[in-house]
């Protein structure tokens, strides 16, 4: 051990008194889900050996560690850090569990750089006194465009190990600032604007992760299917029997239903993306608007924005059509009207907006139960969309003053910003992505 | 070839005739040049030339006079119409408005639709555009579906007074393009609404005048 070490454990030997008096420690070795309400596992990320791209992605992992919101980071007094490995001598590279415990700490990770110029990165399970999972990380360098995306996977791996949970670092939110389509990475980095053929509303991901739809609006309101890569693809719709809008994709991207805005008022057609055909009027209401589809999970059923009983209210059908009811349940006269609705990505709940004293607040429905729970209070909250934790909504707040997009963790009501600048719109959430080849 | 005895007379007469103009010719008598009835008979054409050309600018500025006229009627007549044009166009272009959430016609602008039923009428081949609009409140979504539905609304009101239904387009906006852009009950009073807008420029008739 060298010196520096040495002093750092004479700090701590002097910190951890009340520390370990707060955090209650386990013992025997944990396997699995360690995260009970109020004690979540605690996260150290260990320094090391110092470099350009190393560091980067210790700082990358440590923060899609804590936005995933599974543990509860760990970070040392005066920025300092605990360094293993990359050491020629036993000592150097030695796994100081119960330091690490001592810290509060359930598992560590530490970022060291191989021989062939990959990286390394180890979860020690500090409890257990065990390595769980040790990773090769190939980094393509900084302008790799997949950089990031690759940290962020290892980071998802690093929660499923940790945490038995679905991470959502390597995501990507589609989203619209002043008819502007644009894209950023989860974690608010790498935003940028999409070329289109036009105003942008309502954009949607396609379940492939690269490819999305969105409508161009004011105008002919026509949808359109784009790629990440080369941008826009073809026009899905002409535009030519009403307004088309608020597309969704179904789960396995062969379907399409979207609002179509007429004559007739507002209705949901159904639409064979493959074939290209089949279009099908799923709702006939001559005097009230259906709108805003969401597929469930397993594709068999769609819940939708309608106004048969008056105002705007949450309801479900088949995806052919058929067994049209109300979802979110409501008191005639007193609910405010509830808007873009969106299913978890586990089928569980269902979230949407609804109007409390004139302001839209973000809500929860338990899908087996329909118990609704309100998950916001402060300035407007709508359009929420879920990661695919199902555990975190991306929405647009206007708590700071102009709307931006926020993120919430439904466990612990944790909130972070995303978006800056201008007036952010329709936030859209991808599923986790895989490499692009 | 056998010539026809009055041929044959003919023929001699003229060679009787030919042998008398062989004669000694008559000799010509000096020209008597007189200047005097020369300048008057020059006096006398340049007068002719000189009436006649004032008779033909009198013709001319008559004939641009008559047309100068005519111009100015028939740009003074196009200015009127453009006037009663623009002055149907303003008058059919008054906008209705719709309270929150809302997409009935409100007793305030029963008047106002009717002044269109009376426009459209006057004005047989008249084609109308009409818009819906929101607020920002609700979701952008259902906003284009209640713009939809207002600006149906609209049209419903002049199809029931007797305007056919294929005089009349409609097409929503949704939120997208309010008229005051701020959070406050006062401008979103303003951003509910249907706007209405006659298509093409041909002559259009005030039923008022």
């Amino acid at each position: 051990m060298n010196r520096r070490l040495l002093l750092v454990c004479g700090m701590i030997t002097w910190w951890v008194g009340p520390l370990a008096a707060q955090v209650p420690v386990d013992q025997g070795v944990r396997i699995g889900i360690t995260y009970a309400p109020g004690t979540r596992p605690g996260m150290l990320v260990l320094g090391g050996t110092s470099g350009t791209v190393t560091d980067s992605v210790r700082t990358i992992l440590a923060r899609d560690l804590d936005f995933s919101d599974q543990f509860e980071m760990i970070y040392l007094p005066g920025g300092d850090s605990l360094t293993i490995g990359g050491g020629e001598s036993d000592a150097e590279n030695f796994v100081n569990y119960q330091l690490y415990s001592a810290l509060g700490a359930h598992y560590a990770v530490s970022v060291t750089e191989r021989q062939d110029s990959g990286l390394s990165v180890d979860l020690y399970d500090v409890r257990g006194e065990v390595l769980a999972l040790t990773a090769q990380l190939q980094l393509g360098g900084f302008d790799d465009p997949e950089f990031r995306q690759d940290v962020h996977r290892m980071s998802d791996e690093l929660v499923r190990v940790a945490a038995g949970a679905v991470g959502f670092a390597a995501t990507r939110l589609l989203w619209v600032r002043l008819g502007e389509l644009r894209v950023v990475d989860s974690d608010a980095h790498g935003d940028k604007g999409l070329a289109t053929a036009g105003k942008v509303y309502s954009p949607v991901w396609h379940p492939n992760g690269t490819n999305y739809a969105y409508i161009t609006f004011p105008g002919n309101s026509t949808i359109h299917l784009g790629a990440l890569d080369s941008g826009d693809l073809r026009t899905i719709t002409d535009g030519l029997d009403g307004q088309d809008f608020a597309p969704a994709f179904g789960p396995r991207g062969n379907m399409m239903v979207f609002s179509r805005a007429s004559g007739d008022g507002t209705d949901l057609y159904s639409y064979d993306l493959i074939d290209g055909c089949c279009l099908q009027r799923l709702t006939v209401g001559r005097f009230s608007d259906n709108l805003s589809p969401t597929f469930s999970p397993d594709g068999r059923r769609l819940a939708y924005v309608s106004t048969r009983s008056g105002l705007p209210q949450i309801y479900v059908m088949a995806t052919d059509g058929t067994g049209q009811e109300l979802f979110a349940p409501f008191d005639y006269g007193v609910t405010g009207g509830s808007y873009a609705p969106e299913w978890s990505p586990d089928g569980l709940n269902l979230a949407f907006h609804r109007d409390v004293a004139g302001s839209p607040q973000v809500f929860i429905m338990d899908v087996a139960t329909r118990t609704v729970r309100q998950l916001t209070s402060a300035g407007r909250n709508e359009d929420p969309t879920w990661a695919p934790d199902s555990r975190h909504l991306a929405f647009v707040s206007s708590r700071t003053g102009s709307s931006q997009i926020w993120v919430i963790d439904l466990d612990t009501g944790r909130t972070r910003q995303v978006t800056m600048g201008g007036r952010a719109k329709l936030p859209a959430w991808s599923r986790l992505l895989n490499r692009s080849e | 070839m056998r010539l026809s005895i009055p041929m044959t007379l003919g023929i001699a007469v003229v060679l009787s005739a030919g042998a008398c103009a062989s004669g000694p010719p008559p000799t010509p008598l000096a020209p008597v040049i007189n200047q005097d009835s020369i300048d008057a008979a020059a006096a006398m054409r340049d007068s002719i030339r000189m009436s006649e050309e004032a008779v033909r600018r009198e013709e001319q500025a008559r004939v641009e006079e008559r047309e100068r006229v005519v111009r100015q009627a028939e740009t003074e007549a196009a200015e009127a119409a453009m006037r009663e044009n623009e002055m149907v166009r303003e008058a059919f272009g008054s906008m209705i408005h719709f309270d929150f959430d809302r997409f009935d016609i409100k007793d305030e602008f029963v008047s106002g639709l009717e002044m269109k039923v009376m426009t459209m009428n006057a004005n047989p081949d008249m084609q109308i555009a009409i818009e819906g609009h929101a607020d920002e409140r609700g979701s952008d979504e259902y906003n284009i579906a209640l713009g939809n539905r207002r600006a149906l609304s609209a049209k419903a009101f002049l199809v029931d007074r007797g305007i056919a239904e294929d005089r009349i387009g409609t097409s929503t906006m949704g939120e997208s393009q309010p008229l005051v852009d701020e959070s406050n009950e006062a401008a979103w009073q303003q951003n509910r609404r249907a706007q209405f807008e006659i298509l093409g420029t041909e002559n259009l008739v005030d039923p008022q005048m």
